[in-house]
């Protein structure tokens, strides 16, 4: 070949942006195709991905249907909602720790450690083995490697709980090239498929998460006016209720309190979705639960389901309401409600909503799918697939520093549009003073200790000077992820100022990386483990082919040393077939095929004869 | 004194850029310049269309969005970031008529009044008293109920006449500038800054 027409495929861009849902029940994988974004199925085809891990016996990690598995027959070894402890410290998940059977260990401060059989993850570490899951389908369905991703996040999601979702995109091998808010995705997947123009509503209750977010629509510009939320409120909620009262029934009919029986809780668990998922399409439907020969039914309507979870779909009023104040609208300007998340298919939401907004809410499009949907288009606009369209994302959280008596002095503002900044100069107060701590915190309230801390900056190598003298100029800006970065500049040398930054919840940098080369490592041994298999499969069809081809007419038509040939290579790979060396395994499967050419050659020819009488090739 | 990048040089290909977004010659980003006015290609006026500020805002953004620079070098991503964090500040603040005239106070040295008794507008002095008075019976029990309703009707009142009277002063400035009209708008400022302060007492209180 001429140098000419080389090509260095390693240097070829890898264009493949996939846009992942990571949610707290179930996760889903899309893909631009052209002009509409695609959901990416596994080989069973199915899309849903459940969002559930566990450690196998053997010590493997699985993620998914396999991990729900485990989750019903050993409960100790599977993890399922971890989304709701990511960016969170061991203090903040008190109450989430009676209603999920999360197993933390007890040196978890800032980071959560989690048990699962023998071992300790993060939640990062978990939402990575769904992540890479979900890497596994696109990359079998693209046959390519995927490395590129843009993953959903609750709207109302911190800046921990953001920092903990690209760690885990990281440690699953995936640059995670932007963070999308779940309702504002949603909006993207539904602007490009309905409507346009127009003030749109986007209601998301989801399994474990609640985002409101309103947005103007026009000309392919989705500006968001303002979001709200609360993200420990979904669909767990609701099944820890059904779960609660069962209990209740169960320690009275059957003597017994289940609560001690993992086991028996999760079978439980199943039982009370299903009847959950009943009622939404059914007035009524019995739940049914049968454990260890004994049987549990209770007869379940709509009006009584309804009032169970009354106060949990109120809850999700207040954040509608201060969304619609924050955007400088009256309701009646918004044009249209999109529901998205699993728990708005409950007949009460939509009620609710309908309420709310006095509209009808918009349920065209599947409330499961229209967020990975959506981070694919926000991937297709990355790409520059969609440069007509983009998104005006904001800032959930107003950000501010601690300053004299704990009291927050509030540098950017909640829905404030990112990427958006604030610069602030700091002095010393003691004379050689060369360091600055400055605390950061995000939240709505004044004092302190009301807001969510986020980092203490330490701004080093402060020239030493009397006090008052020193002048820092730190720059707070939070990127299109909703992430803050923070830099800092002495304005009298003009020189960039280091800044240490110690994150109050999350993994350090350090420790991430450590992660990374782990799952490098495990992501090496299953890349041996997946072409092993692969390799056996190819060599069975080869060698089931060769000994066909022995019984052919063209066998006898070669000369006698290249049959011995042949048989020789068909031997040496059946001795190879059981190694665990792939490469040993390919080298075989084509020194047989080397062998063979020949043979195969003049069954080609007779085939081509066959074939004009009417014979087809797997006839032979 | 407002600083502005259209005399520096052009980070990319060393000549004036002559404007202030992209530079004329060789079409790159340009690091923001200060002034927001001239960052959405208007002049220095307080009295602005909404709907063309907006669009304004949109066609900005779908040129400078870190969304759109993707593909480029490390430089103008992050030349990108910092255009859009100046641009998304701008429109924040020019599309509120009150943070606009501070913005435009603070461009000519006139920092925003702070909010201490000292500095209560004299004419106002009466009123600030009446309602601390009452306020004062309201938390002792006394049914000072129709006082504080009253007290509301009347600052919403002054809170409106405020309003217009910025106006006035806005279209003043607009017209003809000067340091004078600057000083009325900062008066007025500071004056409706006090009101809606008692106004949201009474509401509080009230609640």
């Amino acid at each position: 070949m001429s140098p000419l027409f080389q090509i260095d495929f390693d240097d070829q861009p890898n264009d493949i942006i996939v846009g992942i849902d990571l949610g707290t029940t179930n996760s889903l994988v899309a893909y631009m195709d052209q002009l509409r974004p695609r959901l990416i199925t596994d080989a069973q085809g199915e899309k849903i991905v459940p969002s559930i891990v566990a450690l196998t016996r053997q010590g493997e990690l699985v993620a998914g249907r396999s991990a729900a598995e485990v989750l019903v027959s050993t409960p100790e070894r599977a993890v399922y909602s971890v989304k709701r402890l990511m960016g969170r410290g061991v203090d903040d998940v008190a109450e989430e720790r009676k209603l999920f059977p999360f197993q933390i260990a007890e040196d978890s401060r800032s980071v959560i450690r989690m048990r699962l059989g023998d071992r300790l993850f993060t939640p990062p570490e978990i939402s990575a083995q769904v992540l890479r899951q979900l890497k596994h389908h696109a990359e079998a369905h693209f046959g390519l490697p995927v490395s590129k991703a843009v993953i959903t996040v609750p709207a109302y999601f911190n800046d921990a709980q953001r920092q903990a979702t690209k760690d885990a995109g990281r440690i699953a091998g995936l640059e995670v090239l932007r963070l999308v808010n779940e309702p504002t995705a949603a909006s993207l997947a539904y602007g490009l498929d309905k409507r346009n123009q127009g003030i749109v509503a986007v209601y998301d209750l989801g399994g474990g998460t609640f985002d409101i977010s309103i947005l103007k629509l026009k000309d392919g510009i989705f500006e968001v006016l303002a979001t709200n939320g609360d993200t420990h409120l979904g669909g767990d909620d609701i099944d820890n209720l059904l779960i609660r009262i069962a209990l209740q029934d169960l320690a009275s009919e059957w003597g017994q309190d289940l609560l001690s029986d993992p086991v028996g809780v999760q079978l439980l668990r199943r039982a009370v979705i299903e009847a959950k998922h009943a009622l939404s399409t059914l007035p009524e439907t019995l739940l049914q639960f049968s454990y260890r020969d004994r049987q549990y039914n209770r007869q379940l309507d709509r009006p009584l389901f309804d009032r169970l979870i009354a106060p949990l779909v109120e809850r999700t009023l207040e954040p509608c309401r201060q969304a619609v104040l924050d955007a400088r609208i009256d309701v009646r300007q918004i044009d249209e409600v999109v529901l998205v998340g699993g728990s708005t298919r409950i007949p009460l939401v939509r009620q609710t909503v309908q309420v709310m907004f006095q509209k009808k809410p918009h349920t065209e499009l599947n409330p499961e799918e229209v967020v990975a949907l959506g981070a694919a288009v926000q991937a297709g606009i990355l790409a520059g697939v969609h440069s007509e369209m983009l998104l005006l994302d904001v800032t959930p959280l107003s950000l501010g520093i601690e300053t004299m008596g704990g009291v927050v002095s509030k540098l950017i503002h909640r829905n404030s549009t990112i990427p958006a900044s604030a610069t602030e100069v700091f002095t010393t107060g003691v004379d050689g003073q060369t360091n600055v701590l400055i605390h950061v915190v995000q939240g709505e309230r004044e004092m302190i200790g009301d807001c969510r801390s986020l980092a203490r900056f330490d701004l080093k190598g402060i020239p030493p000077l009397p006090a008052g003298m020193a002048r820092i100029e730190v720059r707070f800006l939070i990127d299109a992820n909703g992430i803050l970065n923070v830099t800092a500049r002495d304005q009298r040398s003009g020189k960039e100022q280091s800044v240490e930054v110690k994150p109050s919840y999350g993994l350090t940098d350090a420790q991430v990386e450590t992660m990374i080369n782990e799952s490098i490592e495990q992501a090496e041994s299953d890349f041996r483990a997946r072409q092993l298999a692969e390799a056996r499969v190819d060599a069975d069809a080869i060698l089931a082919a060769t000994e066909k081809a022995m019984e052919h007419d063209a066998w006898f038509e070669i000369a006698p040393q290249e049959r011995q040939g042949v048989k020789t290579a068909l031997n040496e790979l059946r001795v190879v077939f059981h190694s665990d060396d792939y490469l040993l395994v390919r080298a075989h499967i084509d020194n047989l095929n080397q062998a063979t050419f020949h043979l195969a050659e003049l069954m080609m020819d007779t085939a081509v004869k066959s074939s004009l009488q009417g014979k087809s090739l797997d006839q032979l | 004194m407002i600083l502005t990048e259209s005399s520096a040089a052009c980070w990319n290909c060393g000549r004036p850029p002559d404007s202030v977004h992209f530079c004329r010659h060789c079409q790159s980003l340009q690091p923001p310049a200060v002034d927001r006015f001239a960052y959405l290609g208007l002049e220095q006026k307080l009295r602005i269309d909404r709907a063309d500020l907006e669009n304004r805002f949109y066609e900005l953004s779908r040129r400078l969005h870190p969304d759109r620079y993707f593909q480029r070098p490390e430089r103008e991503r992050q030349l990108s970031l910092d255009a859009t964090a100046v641009l998304n500040d701008a429109y924040r603040t020019l599309k509120d008529p009150v943070a606009r005239a501070e913005y435009l106070l603070g461009l000519h040295g006139i920092k925003k009044g702070e909010q201490k008794s000292l500095n209560v507008p004299p004419e106002l002095l009466e009123e600030v008293f009446e309602l601390n008075v009452t306020l004062e019976e309201m938390r002792s029990g006394a049914a000072a109920r129709p006082q504080l309703e009253t007290a509301r009707v009347k600052f919403e009142r002054m809170l409106h006449e405020v309003d217009q009277a910025l106006e006035g002063c806005f279209a003043r400035w607009d017209q003809d500038g000067g340091l004078q009209a600057l000083e009325s708008i900062h008066g007025a400022l500071n004056r409706r800054n006090y009101i809606r302060n008692l106004l949201r007492d009474v509401t509080a209180a009230l609640s």
